[in-house]
């Protein structure tokens, strides 16, 4: 495989500060590279959301907004129809999308409207120290879970995905991950396909991806990526959960 | 040329006539020809209206598209209104400017859909979380409902601030005679600092994020500074028959309009009476009071809530005269015979007009 170590264009000098074997910074770089080979640096407009990934206004190298925790869709919505011939786009963590958010996804989805949302599953709370999120596994130790992730008082894991692809809006849905080489790629090109997407003013396109939080996990990071394939693969099975072609009416 | 409508529908007219073209909304009583005016008006001038999810949804919708550089609105009422409190924290964090209109009606709770005023701590204290302020201007009469719109946008822009328009279900639902004014075109500042696309420039950030303190404590005096300017040249209010006034009543909005027919019956009856009406909530006009005070020896705040305006006026009396208050709540609305009443118990004995006349 050969690795492109030169900084894409779309992503600053700021250094990440993300935890040593954290895989947001890799989804980061595979969202600059596809703003830098579709050549939309400037005009694209990115937004940041509440949680480990919130300092991405400083990373990206576009011009950002920062929203409030969950409100990221809302605000891309605000964005997207006061500028409908930009490329926006929301990068947003599980707890964000998928609990305190979920009314603002699900909804953007709904009417379709057309921006790219890259949603990090890392099925745990990172920024505030690993609590249990509405992804968390059955049986997942967190720090609000302490005993594993008990279904019957705390719910079941929600398939983001899934879900939202049974809504009419949505023109592309995908759910990837980054636990190795391959998959990275695989990343990359739903990315890729995704901002084509709204490029092509086909509607709304997500890209999920299972990614790791070894500090939260308590785990090293090679560990942490075999967690992710040998569990949380099984609860969120990859793949095109959605691809519709031609353009919305 | 003067024409008949709605408050609701003004506001409306008003922001599409100040270049207004972005409008994001959820239905609630007794704001609801407000959204429904502009689902129809705004596509016949190129801009848009959307209905959001919730009033947590149109808030984020308004911020994303202030930080875009649009000259944008939203509209609710008290139980909206409390759920956007935390995107209008953001907005005034972020230095966003935008026009929220607060129709108010009975509370707390889901309360009731009748006119009241009860939302004036809300709106004037903040009402989400942090050191920030929000200029909230009240009309009394459908005109001043346009004039006041217009001007909400100007503002907005000139100190990249969210400005609250807060009336109330009479002021919303009634019909009166109202003109357009062609206002001189305003040169809608270069909002440089929108995120439109780094086209030709370096990045733009929307933020209200700072977890240096030291850099919060500053982005928070650069703040109060604004604020400080703001209160300095923006308070307004209107004054009438205050100039040899032995008693002085103020209200705002719906309350003043009642409490000014309640003066003319009290200088009928020989009490010199006189009103005085804030325009602006936020700033207070403090200096107007101070100045007006004069002869006046009891001040009567006259609101549609338990008294909350009251303690602006108390502050703004400082202990020089007594203030007394009268108001109904819960949608109920004080009429001019009660608001003369209580003018006459403020004079001193029940209906003794000889101290007041003195
Ligand atoms: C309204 C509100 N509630 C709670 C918080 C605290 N908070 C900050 S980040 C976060 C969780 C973020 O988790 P996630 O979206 O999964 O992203 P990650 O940190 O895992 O990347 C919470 C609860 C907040 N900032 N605002
Ligand atoms: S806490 Fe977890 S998600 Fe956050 S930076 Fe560290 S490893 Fe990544």
């Amino acid at each position: 495989m050969v690795m492109n170590l030169v900084r894409p264009e779309a992503l600053t000098e700021h250094n990440f500060h993300y935890c040593p074997g954290c895989t947001h910074g890799i989804i980061h770089r595979l969202v600059a590279e596809t703003i830098d080979e579709l050549g939309i640096i400037e005009d694209t407009i990115g937004v940041a959301s509440v949680g480990c990934s919130v300092l991405a206004y400083n990373y990206f190298n576009v011009d950002m907004q920062q929203a409030a925790h969950g409100r990221a869709p809302a605000v891309a919505t605000g964005i997207k129809r006061v500028l409908p011939d930009r490329v926006v786009f929301t990068y947003q963590g599980d707890g964000d999308l998928a609990s305190i958010g979920c009314g603002e996804i699900v909804h953007a989805a709904a009417r379709g409207e057309n921006i790219t949302v890259i949603f990090v599953n890392n099925a745990c709370y990172g920024m505030t120290g690993g609590q249990m999120a509405p992804t968390t596994l059955r049986g997942q130790s967190t720090t609000t879970s302490p005993g594993g992730r008990d279904v019957m008082s705390q719910g079941y894991p929600i398939r983001v995905s899934e879900m939202l692809a049974t809504l009419d809006g949505p023109a592309y849905i995908a759910r990837t991950s980054v636990h190795d080489p391959k998959h990275v790629l695989k990343t990359k090109k739903a990315i890729h396909k995704a901002f084509t997407m709204q490029l092509q003013q086909r509607g709304f396109s997500m890209v999920e991806v299972l990614s790791t939080c070894p500090t939260n996990w308590r785990m090293q990071p090679v560990e942490a990526l075999r967690w992710l394939k040998e569990n949380m693969i099984a609860q969120y099975p990859l793949g095109e959960y959605k691809d519709m072609p031609g353009t919305r009416n | 040329m003067k024409v008949l409508m709605k408050g609701n529908e003004v506001i409306g007219e008003a922001a599409v006539r100040a270049g207004c073209r972005a409008f994001f909304g959820y239905p609630i009583t007794p704001q609801t020809e407000l959204p429904e005016y502009l689902a129809h008006r705004m596509p016949e001038v190129g801009g848009f209206f959307l209905q959001a999810e919730s009033e947590l949804a149109a808030i984020n919708m308004v911020y994303g598209a202030a930080g875009a550089g649009a000259r944008v609105m939203t509209s609710s009422s008290g139980p909206g209104i409390s759920l956007k409190a935390e995107g209008i924290s953001y907005l005034a964090g972020a230095q966003l400017p935008c026009v929220i209109v607060n129709i108010m009606r009975g509370g707390p709770g889901l309360g009731g859909i009748q006119p009241s005023q009860a939302d004036y701590f809300q709106a004037t204290r903040g009402g989400g979380h942090g050191d920030y302020r929000v200029i909230v201007l009240a009309p009394a009469s459908v005109q001043e409902m346009a004039d006041l719109t217009a001007e909400a946008f100007e503002l907005a822009d000139r100190y990249r601030n969210p400005v609250m328009l807060l009336g109330d279900g009479i002021l919303g639902q009634m019909m009166e005679a109202v003109e357009f004014k062609p206002r001189p075109a305003q040169n809608t500042t270069n909002k440089h600092w929108a995120t439109t696309g780094r086209r030709g420039r370096s990045k733009n950030i929307i933020n209200s994020l700072y977890l240096d303190p030291e850099l919060l404590e500053k982005h928070n005096q650069k703040l109060q500074q604004k604020y400080s300017q703001i209160a300095g040249t923006e308070s307004r209010a209107e004054t009438y028959r205050t100039e040899d006034a032995a008693i002085i009543v103020v209200a705002f909005g719906t309350a003043a309009r009642i409490a000014r027919t309640a003066v003319d019956n009290a200088r009928a009856r020989g009490i010199r009476a006189g009103l005085i009406r804030p325009i602006t909530l936020w700033p207070f006009p403090e200096p107007v009071i101070r100045e007006s005070l004069g002869e006046c020896r009891a001040v009567l705040t006259v609101e549609m809530n338990a008294g909350q305006m009251l303690d602006d006026v108390r502050l703004a009396v400082n202990g020089t005269r007594p203030v007394h208050f009268y108001g109904r709540m819960g949608g109920m609305v004080p009429s001019a015979a009660e608001v003369l009443r209580a003018i006459e118990k403020t004079g001193g004995m029940d209906h003794g007009h000889e101290s007041c006349q003195a």
